[in-house]
């Protein structure tokens, strides 16, 4: 599934997060996660949303975004550019013999045990979207109690921040007529 | 200096230069009521809070300012929600003001509480709960900023009641805080002057003008740029009056009633400029097969609606006022450097489609009364120098299509949204905000009687409204669509044309009630209710029930297969379909 992930800065203000996900629902674009915390500043919030892009047109997602008040700026990151992490907690039965081979798979992902009861452990993992599912097909087969995931968070790699990006101007124009007004 | 919420909510209104707020109290929001009793705005009590939003929606159409109206909590800023919706989808300037129980009641299921910023989220443009006092100045400053700039909308501003009985410092202006509201970046020059090469260079160009020329009071450079380009011009249902229909190169409007050479034309366009539009599927049909052979250039201020339905192929957003004096300047420029554009076949092609398939309907002396009959002896008794309004239906079609619009501003009807009802209270709006004009709203007798008690408002405020219902008794579009596709089953689409008493409804409200139903009368009786000059007037016109609306284009069906209707022979509709003079 290919998605596209977007990074916004919006106020901190009651209600922002019903406008953005309002907007999604009404519009019929597919929220695939989306992830909201503070920032340095603290009037200001960033949410981080994936969104599919085989059903979803994404620039036009982008364009309605930008158009709420309170959403001060919405940039893309780009797959090749950036860094996206996800943070999952999984509780797993460990069952005797099960045990060992839970704890080494957790080791070869660094992922921490968080909880450790005589009948269950409760794993951290922490990571890209890819290394995540790799943990997690590698668990499947010891039975997966309990999945909880916060959602992707994302930044663009250097120094740039998404302060400095310039406002979105995703128009399309054909590169001929761009090349013929030039 | 101190002073009330209410205080200071009203004065907010008067700095930003509001003269009429349309409006109903109640409980939450009685606080502001009182400083209003002595302030200079004039306040208009309306019978329905609907008619509230939608008189405030007529008084921004026709004076281009935005308009104001105020409700109470719960069931009174859910009253308002209809015309929040229509202001919404019509890019309408409008603020509305809303009590909301006290700060400490909220989310107690209070008396008359309802979440009315959640509720009207998807309808307007912006809206803010505001729960103390100090922060009522800058929210309404902001809510009249976001309105009126970039693509106007409503703003829903709700006030709890203990911030407008409690009293805060006074200054103005506020400071407004808006980081994430940004006015659109002025239009790109250079794709300014490709759209006129390529207008320059276009045979067969059509202007495709919606109702941002009108909001963005650029009509004469539109007229200099279709002038200049010797390009047809199309105005969109929210841009009648933006383009004269007088004019040699108009078409007419475009899309499911559209004029015949107005949606030929489109279709075989190589060249669409779209102006402050939007692609709505009543315009396009179906949109895979709507202009298969134009490149397009979009021009809106809107970034969102640019390739939202049709991608194009010059993209240049930003404001109107910019874009179009620019583009008719460049058009000019290279009109005195490399001559005229070439487009004097494809007019001979527009000209033709225009005589050939005009839009006709046959009022025979003494059959049955004709809508479109009366709307065309109003456009010749009034010259196009009056404010016409409709609802939404066939009345509105028909108005559409038949007065000949000469000016912007003079036609205001309820389009994105379809509301039924509209007509009535925004012609009060309408004729509040431009007193010494002739409003006239046309109107159905389904439309009408949704929203009729307005009258009761227009005959206490001295505002002279006119309003023509076409009383056919039935839901007529309903009937057309009915009688179209489905199998001419009426189901639950009659109404009856006896009940009410128009004439006596009229007079029970304190109007002037007209009737007519003879084609030969329609002068006699429209000129007696041109002139009453002190109260409303309305006159029941009797009309046909069987007419239907034409050309039509099914809906979700391509363009090109617009039906020319009864009033033409099937060797007409063949040539109409072929569309025998092609330009290509």
């Amino acid at each position: 599934m290919s998605t596209h992930t977007l990074s916004a800065l919006v106020e901190n203000k009651p209600g922002v997060l019903a406008h953005v996900a309002g907007l999604f629902s009404r519009r019929s674009f597919n929220i695939s996660s989306l992830a909201v915390g503070p920032t340095a500043d603290e009037g200001v919030s960033r949410m981080t949303i994936v969104v599919d892009g085989a059903s979803t047109p994404v620039e036009q997602v982008i364009r309605q975004l930008d158009k709420l008040v309170r959403v001060i700026k919405v940039v893309e990151l780009a797959d090749d550019s950036a860094v996206e992490r996800e943070l999952a907690l999984i509780k797993l039965t460990a069952r005797p013999g099960e045990r060992e081979e839970i704890l080494q798979i957790a080791a070869v992902f660094g992922a921490p045990i968080v909880d450790l009861d005589p009948e269950s452990i409760v794993l951290e993992a922490t990571g890209s979207p890819r290394r995540l599912k790799a943990l997690l097909d590698n668990l499947a087969p010891y039975g997966i109690r309990e999945l909880v995931r916060t959602g992707r968070v994302g930044l663009d790699r250097g120094p740039g921040s998404i302060a400095d990006s310039t406002a979105t101007d995703h128009i399309a124009t054909t590169p001929e007529l761009l090349a013929q007004a030039s | 200096m101190q002073l009330t919420g209410a205080q200071a909510l009203v004065r907010s209104l008067e700095e930003q230069g509001t003269e009429v707020v349309f409006g109903l109290p109640g409980g939450a929001i009685l606080p502001a009521y009182d400083p209003l009793l002595t302030s200079s705005l004039r306040h208009i009590l309306v019978r329905h809070e609907q008619g509230a939003g939608h008189a405030a929606e007529g008084y921004a159409w026709a004076t281009g300012k935005p308009g104001v109206c105020m409700a109470t909590s719960g069931p009174g800023a859910t009253n308002l929600v209809t015309a929040l919706a229509d202001a919404y989808m019509d890019s309408v300037p409008m603020v509305a003001i809303t009590g909301q129980v006290p700060s400490a009641l909220i989310g107690s299921d209070a008396f008359q509480e309802v979440d009315i910023t959640g509720v009207t989220l998807p309808i307007t443009k912006h809206n803010e709960l505001v729960t103390r006092t100090d922060r009522i100045p800058a929210a309404i400053a902001e809510a009249f900023h976001i309105a009126t700039t970039g693509r106007p909308g409503p703003v829903l501003v709700d006030i709890s009641k203990d911030s407008l009985q409690s009293t805060a410092p006074w200054s103005w202006p506020p400071v407004m805080n808006l980081p994430g509201y940004r006015l659109p970046a002025a239009p790109d020059p250079a794709r300014i002057a490709e759209a006129a090469r390529m207008l320059h260079k276009s045979r067969r160009p059509v202007l495709y003008v919606g109702g941002g020329v009108i909001k963005s009071g650029t009509h004469e450079e539109l007229r200099r740029l279709a002038e200049a380009a010797q390009a047809p011009v199309t105005t969109t249902l929210m841009a009648r009056g933006a383009f004269p229909d007088s004019h040699p190169l108009a078409l007419g409007m475009p899309g499911m009633h559209g004029c015949y050479a107005a949606v030929a034309a489109l279709q075989e366009a190589d060249l669409i400029v779209a102006l402050g539009t939007r692609f709505d599927d009543r315009v396009t049909g179906q949109l895979a097969t709507f202009a298969p052979r134009a490149q397009i250039v979009h021009a809106d201020i809107d970034p969102a609606e640019i390739g939202k339905n049709r991608e194009p192929d010059v993209a240049i957003p930003g404001d109107l006022a910019v874009t179009l004096a620019e583009l008719a300047d460049a058009v000019a420029a290279l009109v005195a450097e490399h001559g005229e554009p070439d487009t004097a076949a494809w007019r001979g092609a527009t000209d033709h489609w225009k005589k050939q398939f005009p839009l006709r309907y046959t009022q025979e002396p003494g059959g049955p009364l004709k809508p479109q009959h009366v709307v065309e002896r109003l456009s010749a008794l009034t010259g196009g120098d009056a404010i016409i309004l409709a609802g939404v239906g066939q009345h509105q079609m028909h108005a559409a299509q038949h007065y000949s619009f000469t000016k912007p501003r003079t036609w205001i009807n309820s389009g994105g949204a379809g509301t039924m009802g509209f007509a009535v209270p925004a012609a009060m709006g309408a004729q509040a905000g431009r007193p010494g004009e002739l409003v006239v709203a046309i109107d159905g007798d389904g439309c009408f009687q949704m929203t009729a008690q307005e009258l009761a408002t227009c005959a206490i405020e001295k505002l002279p409204i006119k309003v023509l219902v076409f009383n056919n008794g039935f839901l007529g579009m309903i009937r057309q669509w009915q009688e179209l596709f489905y199998d001419e089953r009426y189901s639950y689409s009659e109404l009856g044309q006896a009940i009410p008493d128009y004439v006596k409804l009229a007079e029970a409200y304190g109007c002037v009630g007209l009737r007519c139903d003879r084609a030969g009368d329609v002068d006699t009786v429209l000129e007696k209710a041109l002139a009453v000059s002190d109260v409303p007037t309305v006159v029941d016109f009797r009309v046909h029930d069987r007419e239907g609306v034409f050309p039509m284009v099914p809906a979700g069906r391509p363009n090109d297969d617009i039906v020319l209707g009864p009033e033409f022979t099937a060797a007409e509709q063949q040539a109409a379909a072929r569309r025998e003079v092609s330009a290509r």
